[in-house]
């Protein structure tokens, strides 16, 4: 691989994340706490602060909820006395038996398989940078931007408790109610998105900078 | 004061030298890939432009019912808005707030805000507060999630479709072109432009 120059960081400057504007780094340490940017005052920091611990907090606490998310039911539908719940998956289910199997595709991505996939990616671009890896630098940035992007689509089956919510209320004939399963799966989305926002991709490229020891 | 020359990479801090991207193209890190800059032609008119029928528009989406649902001579009128007092009122407060925030609120206050940095600078003044409002409007990007409600409409409209008759109502086709002028919006604005007109803090 051919040989970059080195990064910002490493010449004592720090690039602001939301204008852009490079900035001197302060040689005295106690300066770095409360650094702001000149042009547009945001806080400046030459990495998220603790980017890898929070991430692991927020990646730790979104596999927790997921679990109840995909047990609990989302909803309950009452239709002429019948009561029935719906966990994600028996939603799934429901719609491939009815022959709505682009549907039933469609969620089961959105709902199952996009933040369980954002979590392994998350793990593993943390454990890769805790193990100063080198592989692939490039397409783990790439892992990363996509996990950044594919994470509000999560939101799709929230969405459609709350449509069904609202349509359906007509008295004995036919009731949803939104059920505590959802709200474990709105936290799980939440957090999943706070945790790609605090992950720090330049810290992958940190490690090839270090020289090999 | 200087024009900008050097860049870091927002994601691999990749020192390099500003390079003005192409017309209506894009410029990115040579070393990870990232978009570093788009540029737009007549990028203020259009975004300026766009933003204001997306205010108009989702006004309308608000103020209008956007589904009925009609099973056996009773019919159910849902704005925007039933959604999220019906979970407030089965006690998921959680959720409504979620809900509200994401696809109300959210939206709301980025198409305002946005009417309020592009005016002044339309007419060549820098409104108060310039830094503060685009540092806000990038951290509220996450979070507008309308594209992902008006998916959530299609697939709940395609699910009772077998046990209902479902109108749509005007609010529903506002939203839908409310969708794209958003998302044109969001590709016609050039930050780099508007950061180059904030006056330094210090």
């Amino acid at each position: 691989m051919k040989p970059w120059p080195p990064s910002a960081a490493r010449q004592s400057l720090i690039s602001c994340l939301s204008c852009e504007l490079l900035s001197k780094a302060p040689v005295n340490l106690d300066d770095h706490l409360r650094m702001r940017c000149p042009r547009c005052g945001a806080t400046l920091h030459a990495r998220k602060p603790n980017s890898l611990a929070r991430t692991w907090a927020l990646v730790i606490a979104a596999f927790i909820f997921y679990i109840p998310a995909n047990v609990l039911p989302i909803m309950t539908v009452t239709s002429l006395g019948k009561t029935q719940s719906d966990t994600i998956m028996s939603g799934v289910a429901y719609l491939l038996l009815h022959g709505m199997w682009p549907l039933a595709l469609l969620i089961f991505f959105a709902s199952v398989v996009v933040p369980l996939l954002k979590l392994v990616i998350l793990v593993y671009l943390l454990i890769s940078v805790q193990l100063r890896s080198r592989w692939r630098p490039r397409d783990r940035t790439r892992l990363y931007r996509i996990t950044e992007a594919v994470g509000r689509w999560s939101m799709v089956d929230i969405y459609v408790v709350t449509i069904l919510v609202a349509l359906v209320h007509l008295g004995n004939l036919a009731t949803i109610r939104a059920e505590v399963g959802a709200v474990f799966f709105g936290a799980v989305v939440v957090i999943t998105i706070f945790a790609a926002l605090t992950f720090d991709p330049r810290l992958i490229w940190d490690r090839l900078e270090q020289p090999h020891e | 004061m200087t024009e900008q020359t050097f860049i870091a990479c927002h994601e691999c801090d990749l020192l390099q030298q500003f390079k003005p991207p192409p017309l209506d193209g894009s410029a990115r890190c040579p070393r990870c890939g990232a978009v570093l800059h788009r540029s737009k032609r007549d990028s203020l008119n259009r975004t300026l432009a766009l933003n204001l029928a997306g205010l108009i528009l989702f006004a309308v989406a608000n103020a209008f019912p956007f589904l009925a649902f009609e099973m056996q001579g009773q019919v159910t009128q849902t704005r925007l808005f039933t959604g999220v007092s019906d979970l407030y009122q089965q006690g998921m407060w959680g959720l409504a707030a979620l809900v509200l925030l994401t696809t109300i609120i959210v939206p709301a206050v980025q198409l305002t805000l946005m009417l309020y940095m592009l005016v002044p600078l339309k007419v060549g003044r820098a409104p108060q507060h310039l830094a503060g409002v685009l540092r806000l409007l990038q951290n509220l990007t996450p979070w507008g999630m309308m594209e992902v409600f008006m998916l959530g409409i299609l697939v709940s409209v395609v699910k009772l479709a077998g046990m209902a008759t479902i109108v749509p109502g005007l609010a529903l086709w506002a939203f839908g072109l409310l969708i794209f002028v958003l998302a044109a919006a969001a590709a016609s604005l050039d930050p780099h432009l508007i950061w180059e007109k904030v006056r330094y803090v210090s």
